[in-house]
């Protein structure tokens, strides 16, 4: 009887979320891999499948193969720069003694902006190729020529846009995850190294800090990995065109970016949904490789 | 790409009206609900055009065919963003009775569309001018009502062309020379997008050296006409001469008004606006043809009406895009010539609007005559895609035009094969 009321009760609880999680999570899943197995051109019908050509022509594509490879590049550079970047940050504000509170807030304030608006911000205020840029009024001050800094590709001025837009918008969200890190750090550790005599400065990092962030360092970088590859809006409305106009987007193209122009625009949907499941390959075993480096997932010790 | 953006450069004043429009939506259900007791209502899309007063004479239109037809209501969804993909979306699950767009033989084969042949009677199709129902036409069917011509012109001020001692360009290398004299200060001397011309320029310079596309079943781009035309598009960008990142793109008059460029590239739908800056002080020309053999040209876009398929109600829609884009010629005048300028896709328009009357409308009327083009619906947007990139890594990557071009030309192969599968 008891045991009755118990399972009514998981159900009543559990089913909503259950229903949910089938309908918009696992029903799609399954259906976009068997478009993926599908010629659905301007169709989202299941039927007319050809194997595995979907993949076989994208994985044959060069510039899909370009888009892995920008957005691996991408990776690599944004990764290190992000965590270093909020590692600073959080300790820095984590020092400010009366006044964490207000930096802390100050410089989570950008990972509440909006992608679209910040990047629009970069377009046209801050990186505009015109004399009256923000960026090109200060060179201009120093008698420097206005630099088109979105449309050519050499050099790639465009990466400055890009990664700066990406690190303004993202610093603070991780810093606070740092903050929270060294705020666990029991202060009898720093003490116990100051009596031992690794006063300050780097031996204290080497030693005390960094070891006991170690999970929240390890977070920290795989949120920033996925992120990194999951990048779409920033590249897609700083170097996108508008209407049917693809803008500068051909310079560096991440693989979302491709895909959802495949299946958007060329409205080919089983080659966008093949395009999806290499992806997540990609980032499922670049997970695993990180983690198996930085043992994350494994017990603690 | 044949269908450039043209109508909507998104102003502040625009998107707040877009906002608003879409909240207001939210509340009443989107447009003007059925008449009480409309036997049926159909639904009528339209991407958001730039120009003020389009919304309203859109509602208007479909007031009046309510008034003149009371059993059925028309409900206007007038969409901002990107259109083309709400649009192709949406048709994949039902979408709307009626609606603007750019043809596809996809859209054709996915049976999307409605063939609409019985509408064009001889006369009408005499009416028609033959690009326009060519652009229309698959396997032989015709699936679109042209409801506005676009055509685009390079703009100049003929007092700067004097005082710099210049001739309006009329070859390639007249209009690099031009760009380079007009370049001086921080004005620049041509603007031809953000891209540095890749999307403006992509099919409009290979035309210009006599060279197509697609050609019956076959890819004929890869040749070394094409790869001339494209060279001198990386002379161009690499002369300095080139405004790069204006804050609106080649659609756009602002950058040619405000002073940012002395030459620019965009559609006779600016002329409006431009005319307000200058005065009578402006003219046009086509695109230069590349050399002695080749031929101006340009791009002949605009949107075509077309009926859902797949729609409840085909017969009514055939009869609302009838009435209002074949009968109701005056309201066909009022569209294209009363907000924007564009040129109406019918003859006899042509020559009754004082609004064409001017020496540029003019020039743009005959020259969408002689030097118009268009890409056939069998091109699709994935060889449109492929060819940007070929053009883009040869342009700004240094990567060989030639085995640029002869990838993409095997890519688009592919894909037209696949398709017509």
């Amino acid at each position: 009887m008891n045991n009755n009321k118990a399972t009514f009760a998981f159900w009543v609880f559990m089913a909503p979320t259950l229903l949910g999680l089938f309908v918009f999570t696992l029903i799609p899943i399954f259906w976009g891999f068997l478009l993926s197995l599908s010629h659905a051109q301007n169709s989202i019908h299941v039927g007319h499948f050809i194997g595995l050509r979907n993949y076989t022509d994208l994985l044959t594509d060069s510039e899909f193969l370009r888009s892995l490879w920008t957005i691996v590049v991408f990776a690599s550079f944004i990764v290190p720069l992000n965590f270093a970047l909020s590692l600073g940050m959080a300790m820095l504000v984590n020092k400010a003694g009366r006044g964490t509170a207000f930096f802390r807030t100050v410089l989570f304030i950008p990972s509440a902006v909006s992608y679209v608006v910040a990047s629009m911000i970069w377009r046209v205020s801050l990186f505009s190729g015109t004399p009256f840029g923000l960026a090109n009024h200060v060179l201009g001050l120093f008698g420097i020529h206005a630099i088109a800094w979105i449309g050519t590709a050499s050099p790639p001025w465009y990466w400055l846009v890009l990664v700066t837009a990406r690190l303004w918008l993202q610093c603070g969200f991780y810093m606070i995850i740092f903050l929270a890190g060294l705020q666990e750090i029991p202060r009898s550790l720093y003490e116990a190294a100051s009596v031992d005599g690794a006063s300050g400065g780097w031996a204290v990092l080497r030693y005390i800090t960094l070891p006991q962030l170690r999970a929240t360092s390890v977070s920290v970088l795989l949120l920033n990995l996925i992120a990194a590859f999951q990048a779409f809006d920033e590249f897609y409305n700083i170097l996108g065109g508008s209407g049917s106009s693809s803008g500068n987007i051909g310079l560096a193209r991440p693989p979302l970016v491709y895909l959802y122009s495949i299946a958007l625009s060329d409205q080919d949907f089983g080659r966008g949904a093949a395009g999806g499941f290499i992806l997540t390959a990609l980032i499922v075993g670049v997970t695993l490789i990180q983690g198996r480096i930085f043992g994350f997932g494994g017990s603690d010790k | 790409m044949n269908q450039p953006d043209c109508l909507s450069p998104i102003t502040r004043r625009g998107f707040l009206r877009a906002a608003s429009f879409a909240a207001g939506a939210l509340i009443t259900g989107c447009g003007p609900r059925g008449v009480p007791g409309a036997r049926v209502t159909l639904t009528q899309w339209y991407h958001q055009y730039g120009e003020t007063g389009t919304q309203e004479a859109v509602l208007r239109y479909a007031r009046e065919y309510t008034r003149q037809h009371p059993d059925i209501a028309i409900r206007v969804l007038w969409v901002p963003g990107d259109y083309g993909t709400k649009l192709a979306t949406s048709l994949l699950t039902g979408g709307p009775d009626v609606f603007e767009g750019s043809l596809t033989a996809a859209m054709v084969r996915a049976g999307q569309v409605a063939p609409l042949d019985e509408l064009f009677t001889p006369s009408v199709r005499a009416e028609f001018s033959p690009k326009d129902i060519a652009v229309n036409t698959v396997g032989g069917r015709i699936y679109g009502v042209k409801m506005l011509d676009d055509v685009g012109f390079l703009y100049y001020r003929k007092s700067q062309l004097t005082a710099a001692g210049i001739e309006p360009p009329a070859t390639m290398d007249a209009l690099i020379a031009a760009a380079n004299k007009l370049t001086v200060g921080d004005r620049k001397g041509l603007f031809i997008g953000n891209d540095g011309g890749v999307n403006a320029l992509l099919t409009l310079l290979p035309w210009s050296a006599g060279s197509d596309f697609l050609v019956g079943n076959k890819i004929v781009f890869n040749n070394p006409r094409t790869q001339a035309a494209y060279e001198k598009l990386s002379e161009l960008n690499a002369s300095g001469s080139l405004l790069i990142g204006a804050p609106t793109d080649y659609w756009d008059p602002s950058a040619f008004t405000q002073g940012l460029t002395a030459l620019q590239w965009t559609g006779l739908w600016a002329y409006p606006a431009i005319r307000k800056a200058f005065g009578d002080d402006i003219g046009v020309v086509p695109w230069p043809a590349l050399d002695a053999a080749g031929t101006p040209v340009t791009f002949l876009g605009g949107w075509s009406q077309m009926v859902n398929a797949q729609g409840a109600h085909i017969e009514e829609a055939k009869a609302f895009v009838k009435w209002l884009w074949i009968e109701s010629t005056q309201l066909q005048q009022d569209w294209s010539l009363n907000y924007g300028l564009h040129v109406p896709p019918r003859t006899s328009l042509v020559s009754s609007a004082p609004q064409l009357q001017g020496a540029v409308p003019l020039t743009a009327a005959s020259a969408l005559r002689k030097y118009g083009r268009f890409l056939p619906p069998d091109w699709d947007q994935s060889m449109t895609t492929a060819l940007t990139d070929a053009l883009t890594n040869a342009l700004k990557r240094g990567q060989p035009m030639a085995s640029e071009l002869s990838a993409a030309a095997d890519k688009c192969t592919r894909e037209l094969e696949r398709a017509l599968e």
